[in-house]
This record gives structure tokens, sequence and C-alpha cells, in this order.
């Protein structure tokens, strides 16, 4: 294997030579690229104190909202959150959402979508760098890292040394540490899905169920590997949104910005030195090495930088220590740098067409859900028709429809209610479980919360085609009602 | 396409020489993670083969140290259901016709088991949602040959009809023009005369005359069984011939042909087939197509758990 394999000859020096090289030669190149690895060192500074508030709000959020309770009566869940499969609901506070108003769902990811897209037009990538689950956890990750094997240059020299008593206790305790947070996280999942404490129990005595577990351990995995081991590569090489958000973001978002009009040319700088025909850049890669990306902010704007605004501490602190203004890396926006190249005043334009749009979208269907939830009924009906057989003749020459109606009790309480039909000369209802009204209206009860199924048969005289009816239940103590419409076929006698 | 690799300027990278319409593609090199999911790939391949079914063989096929096995799935599965459903068969097969009528689930439950069978075993011949056929009673309308309540449905279930069971359905319409009994126009007269008597209800116009003529064959051959004024008889299965919805069709020619000779159609008795339990769920199903009728009044027992038990009561009314 020593001598590398070549397809393509070797140039000759005659006329027929062409200049061909062997790319993929085992020689030319590594077919896979190794992770090198990343030491971020610790900043402090207004963002980092601003990432530590955000991390430790979201994931407080995260870990201790499926405790919350919510008192919703007997008998009936009492967590405030809680996506209950088993029985098709999804509560949220006050909130109580059944299975076929999960359009409302659709109204949140547009919300979600038309907030992201503002954020970018705003902010650039906020979203990437403060509120984004890997970056948190990887944060979070490292936070741990540190505080085991220490800051950025004691890590160095860990990794560097032999293997030792000391370097294995380390490694093992960072580890496990890090197994801890991720089955935490998987667990914390889980109790989404279930009553919490109830959940809890059944976990540590193993009475929960095989996907609990399954669910536990895959998402351990997962928290382990992405803000263990992968971290930056996750941005790099796995997520989409840094490849939309260069369609997303303008000139005028801000974004992380090395302001090389300022820095430049940058270089080594003594003591007591003059600034005078320099850049404020001491080149002193601080910024660097803050970077938990492994990029350099000075490349400019690119793919790989979540905007987490860490080199901007990193390089506040230095330039306060040289004496020179706070701010050569800073949130800035593209307009900005021209401006300031041009020595024109720097105009910051939060408001403009792009971010009143995403703005007054938001508002739009924040208000459509909030109106719909607001008045949403409780009470539903669905009209199914029995197709075989598509009507019925009866001995005095009628015609039978039979229909299955649905009767949706949105309520937390039992009702009952009266079922009537219109729209069609003649019709009547019978329905040989349930009893009639003076009015000729069926009468039926729904449980709370749930539905109820009724077979109901429309006799009606006989006429050719397809008539048009309808079916209206009626709350018969709030007056509550639902109206569907149907069809009722039929074919004339003499 | 060139040959020539060249360094792209902005990412300081090798192209791999190849162009496609000007465009080139960088040299890139995988990330190694990507490499390491591969081969977690393979050796989760290999570890399925050893705990999983997986390869075939001459005859059979490797089992896996798991012992997994779809099949007994299934089955443990259908056993499962078959124990969690147990009470309620339980139930039903203890249900008078009143208990029925009080308790929804039990009824949901015996629609749903009912509708199940009949999809199976019935739909073949009486269609979908008891729709029926040509020589196969609709069961969705309120017309019955032998009976639309509960107790009578069961026991037709349980009897069949013109089966070798001892207590069989069992009628017997004549081949009236087949075997002689009556001549050619004798049928073609009382055939007008049936007409007539479902006249408004049906399509069909009589012809006067030769309904008169063949009032007096109906009243001497078939107002026996089928009644004077065609009422029928549930009791000895005698279709009644008052309303326009005909067994084996209701055109003047399958009017005439029926008379001539006298289809009658079997039913299997499902006794034996079905536990009592099956058969109540069955005949509740039926019975909710639409045209189910109440209980008749002279039913010795109400519980229809005990409709073999009826025999003895009706002999002691005279």
């Amino acid at each position: 294997m020593d001598a590398p394999v070549t397809l393509i000859p070797r140039p000759r020096a005659d006329e027929h030579s062409i200049d061909a090289r062997a790319v993929n030669s085992r020689s030319a190149r590594a077919l896979y690229a190794k992770r090198e690895p990343i030491y971020p060192k610790l900043v402090h500074g207004q963002f980092r104190a601003l990432k530590w508030a955000a991390m430790a709000v979201l994931l407080a959020i995260y870990y201790l909202t499926p405790w919350l309770r919510f008192d919703r009566g007997v008998g009936r869940p009492d967590q405030a959150v809680l996506i209950d499969f088993g029985h098709g609901r999804f509560y949220f506070f006050f909130i109580e959402l059944w299975p076929h108003e999960v359009y409302y769902i659709t109204g949140l990811l547009i919300l979600a979508a038309l907030g992201i897209f503002l954020a970018a037009a705003l902010l650039g990538r906020v979203w990437c760098g403060y509120a984004c689950p890997q970056t948190v956890w990887t944060d979070l990750y490292i936070y741990v890292e540190r505080l085991i094997e220490g800051d950025r240059n004691a890590r160095m020299r860990l990794d560097a040394a032999p293997m030792s008593a000391g370097k294995l206790g380390r490694k093992t305790a960072k580890h496990a540490i890090w197994v801890f947070i991720a089955a935490a996280t998987g667990g914390a999942w889980v109790f989404y899905f279930g009553d919490a404490p109830t959940l809890m129990r059944d976990i540590f005595t193993g009475q929960a169920g095989t996907s609990v577990y399954l669910s536990i351990a895959i998402l351990t995995f997962t928290t382990y590997a992405l803000a263990g081991t992968m971290r930056e590569q996750v941005c790099t090489y796995m997520c989409p949104w840094p490849r939309i958000q260069a369609a997303m973001t303008d000139r005028d978002a801000l974004s992380v910005t090395y302001r090389a009009d300022r820095g430049e040319p940058r270089g080594a700088h003594k003591k007591g030195a003059s600034w005078v025909g320099r850049g404020d850049c001491i080149d002193c890669n601080q910024c660097v090495a803050a970077c938990p990306q492994g990029i350099d902010i000075r490349d400019g704007d690119q793919l790989e930088c979540i905007n987490c605004a860490l080199c901007i501490d990193a390089c506040d602190d230095i330039m306060a220590r040289v004496g020179r203004p706070r701010g050569l890396i800073a949130y800035d926006t593209h307009i900005n740098v021209e401006r300031r190249a041009r020595g024109e005043a720097v105009r910051v334009r939060p408001v403009r067409p792009r971010t009143i749009l995403y703005a007054v979208l938001m508002i739009a269907v924040a208000a459509i859900m909030a109106q719909q939830l607001l008045n949403r009924a409780t009470i539903d009906l669905n009209v199914i028709r029995d197709r075989s057989p598509p009507f019925v003749r009866l001995s005095d020459g009628s015609i039978r429809n039979d229909y299955t109606l649905k009767l949706m009790n949105l309520a937390p309480v039992g009702r009952r209610m009266a079922i009537e039909v219109g729209g069609l000369d003649g019709a009547r209802l019978v329905a040989q479980d349930h009893p009639q009204d003076d009015r000729g209206r069926l009468l039926a009860e729904a449980r709370p919360d749930s539905v109820a199924n009724v077979r109901v048969h429309v006799v009606a005289p006989a006429r050719d085609g397809s008539q048009r009816l309808w079916f209206r239940i009626v709350d018969l103590d709030n007056g509550e009602r639902a109206e569907s419409a149907s069809a009722f076929l039929g074919e004339a006698s003499p | 396409m060139a040959e020539k690799s060249e360094r792209d300027e902005a990412t300081g990278r090798d192209t791999t020489g190849h162009e496609w319409d000007g465009i080139k593609e960088l040299d890139t090199p995988l990330p190694r993670w990507w490499l390491y999911i591969f081969y977690a790939t393979i050796a989760a391949a290999v570890i399925y083969w050893v705990l999983m079914p997986a390869w075939p063989l001459p005859n059979g096929f490797t089992p896996g140290v798991l012992g997994f096995s779809d099949r007994r799935n299934v089955a443990h599965e259908i056993e499962t259901l078959r124990f969690a459903r147990g009470p309620m068969f339980e139930r039903l097969e203890q249900a008078s016709a009143g208990d029925l009528a009080r308790d929804p689930e039990l009824q949901e439950f015996a629609r749903a088991s009912g509708e199940s069978v009949f999809g199976d075993y019935c739909r073949t011949c009486h269609g979908a949602g008891g729709a029926g056929a040509p020589g196969y009673p609709v069961l969705a309308d309120d017309v019955w040959i032998w009976g639309g309540s509960m107790s009578e449905i069961e026991l037709t279930l349980r009897v069949g009809v013109r089966t070798d069971h001892p207590e069989t359905r069992l009628s017997m319409m004549p081949a009236f023009g087949r075997d002689g009994l009556l001549s050619r126009d004798q049928v073609g007269d009382v055939s007008e005369y049936v007409i007539s008597i479902s006249a408004g209800r049906t399509r069909l116009a009589p012809d006067p005359a030769a309904a008169a003529r063949g009032a007096i064959v109906y009243a001497e051959q078939c107002a026996i069984c089928h009644g004077a004024a065609g009422a029928g008889d549930r009791s000895i299965g005698a279709p009644s011939l008052q309303d326009d919805l005909w067994l084996y069709g209701g055109s003047r020619e399958e009017i005439r042909l029926q008379v001539e000779s006298g289809r009658a159609g079997v039913m299997p008795s499902w006794e034996g087939r079905f536990d009592a339990a099956t058969l109540r769920a069955l005949a509740y199903y039926v019975h909710e197509l639409g045209g189910g009728e109440p209980e008749p009044p002279s039913a010795p027992a109400p519980a229809l758990a005990d409709a073999p038990q009826a025999a003895p009561a009706s002999v002691e009314a005279p």
C-alpha cells in the first residue's frame, strides 16, 4: 500500500504527454477530514453575561415546564403543558386542543418562521448565538468541561499530556457529568407526554413503558453526541439555517462584525508606542481563542459564525487594556461599515419595509389564532352518510337513508343534546336506541370531553336523485348548536 | 470536462478538476464523523443479523438469537384481544333485549363485532350493509320473510333456511308452471293479479281482465300461504305481496317466472359455527341496520338467551 496506485499515466517527456494529475490518488488527498479540536477560552463581558442569563432561562423553561400544575377539575390531567397522545389531547394551561384542531400548530409554525425571519432582519443570527438548543447545550457542556479540565491552556495541556491517573480521572468525570446532563435532557422530554410525577416514579421503579426508556436513550445519545462531541460541526455540516440565513439577512441587519476600517493594518503593539498610521487590532488572537466555532471573525461574515458575540467580549477586554475604545468587534451592519469608510454618520434602521412586513404578518397570524381560540366552539357535529346501501326502499314506498352522527362534546361536562334534521320536505328522524321529543327531535347524551356516535335513519317520500339536507345538534341546556350538511339519495316510485 | 485541478481562490482548496457548465467542484474531504456513522451502520447490520431473523436458508432462515417472530406476535395479539374482549362477549351472551337497549357500551360492542362478522360471512350474499341482491333478501329494509325482531333474526341465523338443521326455517313455493299445476295462461293471469295487489306502489299497470281471472286462481292456489289479501305469513315464511319489494325481482317477467318455477334460496345454519355471543352480535347488527322490529308481545320469554326454551311455552299456549 506504500506505492500510490495511479490509473492515469504519469507525464512523459514526449509530444503525447499531457498535464494530468491523479487527483484522487491516495497521496493527493485525504478522503476524510479529522476534526480539529477547539478549546474556547472563557471571556467576561456583557455578551457572556447575556448568554449565561439566556442559558439559565431557557434550560429552566425546558426542565421545569412539565412540573407546572394547572387545575382542570376532577378526573382531568392537572399538568399545565401536556401532550397526551393516548387520549388525543393537547393541554396548554387553559387551552385544550383535540386532534382535529391540529391546525393551530400550523399557526404556531408560521409564527415561529416569521419570528426567526424578523429576528434575522433585525439582529442577524441571534437565534443561533443565544437560543438554539445546540448552542445552549454546547455552552453548558463547555462549562462542565472548563469546570473539570480548566480553561483553554489547561485543556490543551491535558489533551497533549500522556495518559495518567489524573487525566483519566478528569476525563471520566467530565464524560460522566455529560452523560448525566444528557440523560436528564432525555428524561425531561418524556415528561411532556405524560403526568410528570407519575412518570418520574415509574421511570425509577422500572414501571415505565419501553417507548419511554427508548426515547430517553435516544435523546441521551443525541444530546451527548451533539453537544459533547459534535458541537460546531452540527452548525457547519448539518444545520440548514446557516444556508437559509444568507438569504434572510440584509445589509441593514446587525451581525457580529470586525470593523476592518478601524482595525487594519493590524500588528503587534508595544506599550506606549504610537497608534498613528496603524489599525487598532494588535493581532493578539484573543477573538480566535474565544470562538467556540473555531473561526477568525476578522475574515468577515462566514457560514460557521453563530454570532454568539463572545469575540466582542474578548476584544473589548483587550481594547480596554491597551487604552483604545471598545467596539473593534461589535454588532454592526454592512451599510454602516461602508458609511464609516466614506466618513458618513452611522445609521441604524430597525424599521424597514421588510421588518414592518414581518411584524404585521406576525400580528395578523397571532390575532387570527387568538380570535379562533377565544371563539372556539365546544360542540361540533360530523355526519357520515352510509354508502352501502346508498338508500333503502321501504314497504310503504318511502326511502330511507342512514347516517352516523358524531356528536363532539369538547366541554368538560356531560351534555344533553337534541338532534334535528331539515332542508328536506317530509323527512323524519328515526333511531332505534334514542328517545324522541314531541317535535320529532332525537335526544342523545354526550359524555364530558368525548365523541358520541349516534346512528340515525332519515325517512322521506321517494324522490329521484340526490337532495341536500342538514343535521343540527342543540345543547338542551345552553342552546349552543352545530350544523352539518349531507345528502339524501333516492329513487322515485310511481 | 477539464482534466486539471486548480486552486480555488475563495476557499484556498483544490478543485476536483471536473467541470460541468462552468461549475467546478471543490475537493472537500468528508468529515470523519461521517465515516464513523457509515461504519456504525455496517456494524448495526451485522448485529441485526445476529439478533433478528435475517438470512434465507434452503429450508428456512436464520432465526436470530432474540427469537423474534411476526407470526407469533400476531397470534399473541389476537389471543390478548380475545382475552380482553371475553367479558364483553359474556355480557352480550347473558343480556336480555332490555339489557341491550339500556346499555350503550354493549350496543357499540355488539354492533362493531356484528359488523365485522357480517363482513366476513354474510356480505357475500346479502351485500355490504345488508343491501341485498336478487334472490338474497335486503336486510336493511323493513320487510322480513321470517320476522324482524331480535329473537326471530337470531333464530333464523341459528337454524338457517332450508338446511338440514332439525328446526330449519322451511317454506316451499311450488313451481306452478313447470310442474303443470297451472296452465300457461293461468300463470299469466295470477301474475297480473299479484301485480294488482301492490298497484299504486309498483310502476307496473296490471291488465284488469287478466287480473280478474287471476284472482280466482289466487284464491284457490296462493291464498292459503300468502293470505287472502296478499299480506303473507311470517310463521311459514310466505312473503307479503302488498309491497313493491321483490326477492326475485319486480318486473312482470320476473314475477311470472317466480310463479312458473318457484325458486327458493338457502341460508346456512350458523349454529355450531359461531358461539352464542357472536350470533347475538350478528342479530343485533342486522336488527340495527334500520328495519329491526320490537320483540312481539306474544314472545314467550323476554330473555333472548332462552330462545331454545321457547318451544315448551308455545305448546302450553293453545
